[in-house]
């Protein structure tokens, strides 16, 4: 096999390599689309309720596990945590400029926020004191 | 940042949120189990700021400074004692920016991408209507739950004939609203479900009575955490939906146990009227005639001296007076003297779930001298000493004896099988079920008249002599 037949050769694979990777951005523009919320409606709220499902059995296992004596801190650590919703607050808060959403997403944030801080601290501070006294009992 | 990237950071925060929980099942973990939780929080903040639709950090940092700075405040001077009402007044918060979220998306739909005004998707709007119908209930009912352990509201359940129809009325109206708002997408009929909510959330809560807060304050715990999957929903975000789910089973297994502490069925909490007039007469003029034996602190002193073993019963009494710190010092000053000294929790002492454990770690109480009822009940018989304090329905014998007594077959903790029940309560009065104690009447029995904290110093002072 001579050098020229070798560079033909490479360059066939050259273009063939080219056509594929075209083809799959094809693909991924396709894919892309298909999974654009505009079609997507349905189906997220299958994916959602799967997710929500094996959560609920995931919460039910982990929270039976938690020591009675945990419980007021399992209470407003959950409390904390559940202002993950802060996440859909900073969406509505983000855009530039004013409007009823926007200050409908302040609000959104400065409640969760209360919530946040005020349900880890307190948290931390109820830990802090079991603890404690874990030290003076050893 | 791709939004591949920010989808797995959103999982990376729920198994956080997971780890957080799974934490809490033991007293060295938790504080790891904790601090999963914060960073998992903290990534999903940042995550969303990065996300390519915000942009305006100078109010969100503002929000969250303003939002912080006063729940930092708050949470730092609250008392332990004032525990369930702060928790109550945390899920009401969480369900207000739940209806906030939900409304904000109702209006401006492009920025979560379900649609655009005027043409949401339909089971966006769904989605959306629950999210924000759970999330107002949450925010009324515990702001009504707060009034009531506050003692701003009267403790006592608020029952009117019909109640259960208008509510069920009410709850069908709601439905409506919801079949209306997938119809028309008025935003008239949006925040109809809104305030219809609102006036739902004040109407399940009022008609529940103080001894059942504990199951109240839970299943609002686990409303919120619904409230957040509902818009977890509407948004499409797997993270929130993680985290409610974990939030609503955990509040929805607590009021389980506070159910069965109480050994009552969760539809007859919500249906309420517990502990109203309903506790009979009969019980109160049956053992009235019957002599009372009354001590004094010295009394209680030379008795407990003298014992070699003593249980510690603490109840919501205790956190009323403050008296956590000095029961832990009569305690020191027992087992000083060679007595044993142990605590009995039942499920439902309090107003929230594990509310007598937090006070008496407050007080450093060694977290192995406090055990659980069924961890402890079969010492009483063993026992000198049963030292009753602040509690009451928890310990009262009706619950095995009276088939007629409303708190019949609730487990209770077995005091009057020791040798000797010391009873410290203010008055003779019946407890919050506003029901009568026959304990008080019975020959091994003694009533501590007084205030709790008074009471402990009286007895650490006779002690000491």
């Amino acid at each position: 096999m001579d050098a020229h037949t070798l560079a033909e050769d490479a360059a066939a694979v050259a273009t063939g390599a080219s056509q594929l990777s075209l083809q799959a951005q094809e693909l991924a523009l396709n894919i892309s689309q298909f999974t654009t919320p505009e079609t997507a409606g349905m189906p997220f709220f299958v994916v959602g309720l799967t997710v929500f499902v094996l959560a609920c059995f995931v919460g039910y296992y982990v929270v039976w596990r938690v020591t009675p004596a945990l419980h007021s801190p399992l209470m407003a650590v959950t409390n904390a945590i559940s202002s993950v919703i802060i996440v859909g607050a900073l969406i509505a808060a983000g855009p530039e400029g004013w409007n009823f959403s926007k200050l409908l997403g302040f609000l959104a944030v400065v409640l969760a926020s209360v919530n946040i801080f005020g349900g880890f601290i307190v948290t931390h501070r109820m830990l802090q004191m079991f603890s404690k006294k874990k030290k003076q009992g050893a | 940042m791709p939004i591949t990237v920010s989808l797995l950071a959103y999982l990376v925060s729920s198994v956080c949120c997971i780890m957080a929980l799974r934490g809490l099942s033991g007293p060295n973990t938790a504080k790891n189990g904790l601090m999963f939780g914060i960073g998992g929080m903290a990534l999903a903040v940042v995550t969303t700021l990065l996300l390519p639709g915000v942009s305006s950090y100078g109010m969100i940092i503002l929000g969250i400074a303003i939002g912080g700075g006063i729940g930092t405040i708050i949470a730092k001077k609250i008392e332990m004692t004032a525990l369930p009402q702060l928790v109550a007044a945390f899920h009401s918060l969480v369900g207000l920016a739940a209806v906030f979220i939900a409304a904000a998306a109702f209006h401006n739909p492009e920025a979560y991408n379900i649609g655009k005004q005027g043409d949401i998707h339909i089971g966006s709007l769904i989605e959306m209507a629950l999210g924000v119908a759970i999330g107002a209930v949450t925010f009324t009912g515990s702001v009504v739950a707060f009034g009531k352990l506050q003692g701003l509201v009267t403790g006592k359940p608020l029952v009117f004939k019909g109640q259960h129809m208008l509510n069920a009325a009410l709850g069908g109206l709601l439905l409506f609203l919801i079949v209306l708002l997938c119809l028309t997408e008025s935003a008239a009929v949006f925040w109809g479900i809104v305030f219809l909510s609102f006036l739902i959330g004040v109407l399940i809560i009022i008609p529940i009575g103080g001894a059942d807060m504990p199951v109240i304050v839970s299943m609002l715990n686990s409303y919120s955490g619904w409230a957040a999957a509902g818009i977890g929903f509407t948004l499409q975000n797997n993270l929130l939906i993680i985290v409610g789910a974990l939030v609503g089973a955990s509040g929805a297994i607590l009021s389980y146990i506070m159910c069965k502490g109480m050994n009552r069925s969760f539809f007859n909490v919500i249906l309420g009227g517990f502990g109203g007039e309903a506790a009979g007469g009969a019980a109160a003029a049956a053992v009235s005639d019957k002599p009372v034996k009354i001590g004094s602190a010295e009394d209680a002193a030379f008795i407990m001296k003298n014992a070699s073993s003593v249980i510690i019963v603490p109840g919501y009494g205790m956190a009323v007076a403050q008296a956590q710190h000095t029961l832990r010092e009569m305690a020191d000053q027992l087992k000083k003297e060679g007595v044993k000294v142990r605590y009995a929790i039942h499920p439902v002492a309090g107003r929230m779930p594990g509310h007598m454990n937090v006070l008496l770690a407050e007080a450093n109480v060694p977290y192995e001298d406090v055990l659980e009822l069924e961890e402890i009940n079969r010492d009483f018989s063993q026992t000198d000493v049963a030292f009753v304090i602040g509690a009451n329905d928890i310990t009262n014998p009706a619950a095995k004896k009276d088939p007629a007594s409303p708190i019949y077959g609730m487990p209770i903790l077995d005091v009057e099988s020791a040798g000797t029940v010391l009873f410290v309560k203010r008055s003779l009065g019946s407890g919050y079920a506003g029901i009568d104690n026959e304990l008080f009447f019975y020959d091994n029995t003694m009533m501590l008249l007084g205030d709790a904290k008074a009471m402990c110093e009286g007895i650490i002072r006779a002690m000491e002599h």
